[in-house]
């Protein structure tokens, strides 16, 4: 089954691919390379060292911001959950944050942080920790009652019922949020550095759209997109491995 | 037997339970002996399982007291176990760490909790199932691992909460006659909430009938002449039969 998965992988990237070969060959446009142009950008980008250097810039505000998102994001998130309280207080705020367009409110970042490293964590952050948070929440709330009563009726203190029952039981879903939270991560970084300052990897986006490079444009296009699917995949793999049981459809 | 003369394991003296305005239950008092199993039989909505979860200390009462061996509880303890309904196994974890979770939540040591829970599956018949997750189960299987968690603390008294009503009628025929001989062979308290008149009947040294609207018990029936004769030939017993007879009467105008 698994050589079957893995056949419908590459058939689907086969599909994907030669469709874009196909469309930058016939000049859909001419501003779209080919796939194998693209390819052959990259392998410059890479040889040459540059594209190390750009994400050596533009891993930084995503790495940070995404740890940042992800610890406060789940912790709220969890608190969230249990409280009704603090969730009438705070979720109206991730509600808005996820709602409201963040290219409007780079300005206003740019205001109030300048145009260094914090302003694109913020940004990281805003596109990362509302969909963590809201998921984390929502999973919280849903822990099946008759398992925390379990708990609770053989003598769990409220530390282990909030550890051991709702935390695991809520970890699918906290995942889930993780993931999205991860892929709009990496949106806001680029968006950052397109919006903000021209670094790293939206330098290169914006610098070789600026000389017609469209080759160099869509190889870091496309690496990023190949990054943030590498690193999701491998978020999925540890969801996998910690949490064995919870991913069957089990439902008590 | 005289009834004076057995002990009491659970005492519920005059229990008000009220859920805003809905009346749960109205000053109602039961008693529940020693190393016997008392049913709590009746209509959905009759307060059954709230009171069983008043029992259990999961649920507090309006008003009115418990007595678990003369001590008056608020609160779950270690003198009582319960088994759900729905099981309520976490997914998560192994079927061996599920049967020791209420040892792990009582801070016993990983090797010495895991030892015991094994005794148990086996004592359940899911020996070889250690490692299986809860959904590689069957609905039998899983509330096997209930029973096994319960057994595994040791607690004198048993909260059982419509147990077998979840898995299917040979499954469920199995079970009564297992807890048949677990009650005789544990010197154990068993509370049993059930809807099934045959189950409670089968199972039960003490049947309470409760009925709803108000709560209250209507009936105490103790099943005897066929307690001592063999698993087999109960179901084809006439006191049995007369007995299942006789509840079924006396709910029947309850039932719309």
């Amino acid at each position: 089954m698994l050589s079957r998965s893995f056949f419908l992988k590459i058939l689907s990237g086969a599909l994907i691919f030669g469709a874009w070969e196909f469309a930058g060959r016939t000049g859909v446009n001419y501003a779209l390379p080919t796939f194998l142009e693209s390819m052959k950008a990259l392998i410059d980008m890479t040889i040459s060292g540059l594209i190390f250097k750009a994400y050596a810039d533009t891993l930084r505000p995503l790495v940070v911001g995404v740890l940042i998102s992800a610890f406060i994001g789940i912790g709220i998130g969890v608190w969230v959950g249990l409280s009704e309280k603090f969730d009438w207080l705070i979720s109206p705020i991730f509600i808005i944050m996820q709602a409201a367009p963040l290219a409007a409110l780079i300005p206003l970042l740019i205001m109030a942080y300048g145009i260094g490293l914090t302003s694109k964590v913020f940004v990281v952050c805003i596109m990362a920790m509302p969909v963590i948070v809201l998921n984390t929440s929502v999973a919280v709330k849903n822990t099946p009652s008759s398992v925390k009563e379990m708990a609770r009726s053989f003598l769990g203190s409220r530390k282990d019922v909030i550890l051991k029952i709702i935390i695991p039981s809520a970890s699918p879903v906290i995942f889930a949020g993780l993931r999205l939270g991860v892929s709009a991560g990496f949106i806001g970084a680029i968006l950052a550095e397109l919006k903000i300052t021209p670094t790293g990897v939206g330098d290169i986006i914006s610098y070789s759209r600026m000389t017609a490079d469209y080759p160099s444009m869509y190889a870091a296009i496309f690496s990023i997109i190949l990054l943030a699917v590498i690193f999701l995949n491998i978020l999925e793999k540890i969801e996998d491995v910690l949490f064995k049981g919870n991913n069957q459809g089990y439902i008590s | 037997m005289s009834n004076d003369q057995v002990e009491n394991a659970v005492t519920v003296k005059n229990v008000y339970k009220n859920y805003g305005d809905v009346e749960a239950l109205r000053d109602l008092s039961l008693e529940f002996p020693k190393g016997q199993l008392t049913s709590l039989l009746g209509p959905s909505g009759c307060g059954k399982t709230t009171l069983l979860k008043i029992i259990a200390g999961l649920l507090p009462a309006t008003q009115g007291e418990v007595l678990v061996n003369g001590q008056q509880v608020n609160k779950p303890g270690p003198d009582r176990a319960f088994v759900f309904q729905d099981f309520a196994l976490m997914p998560w974890a192994s079927v061996i760490r599920n049967v020791a979770f209420g040892l792990e939540l009582r801070g016993v040591n990983k090797s010495e909790r895991e030892s015991i829970a094994i005794k148990y599956i086996k004592d359940v018949g899911l020996t070889g199932f250690e490692h299986s997750y809860p959904h590689e189960l069957s609905g039998g299987m899983r509330q096997r691992v209930g029973l096994a968690r319960a057994l595994s603390v040791d607690s004198p008294v048993l909260l059982m909460d419509e147990p077998f009503s979840a898995v299917d009628e040979q499954t469920r025929r199995k079970f009564q006659e297992d807890l048949l001989n677990l009650v005789k062979n544990e010197n154990k308290t068993f509370i049993f909430v059930t809807h099934s008149i045959e189950e409670a009947v089968y199972v039960s040294d003490q049947v309470a009938l409760l009925l709803p609207r108000p709560s209250r018990v209507s009936e105490i029936i103790k099943p005897s002449s066929f307690k001592n004769k063999d698993i087999n030939s109960i179901r084809k017993d006439s006191e049995y039969l007369d007995t299942v007879e006789r509840i079924w009467k006396s709910l029947r105008s309850y039932v719309e």
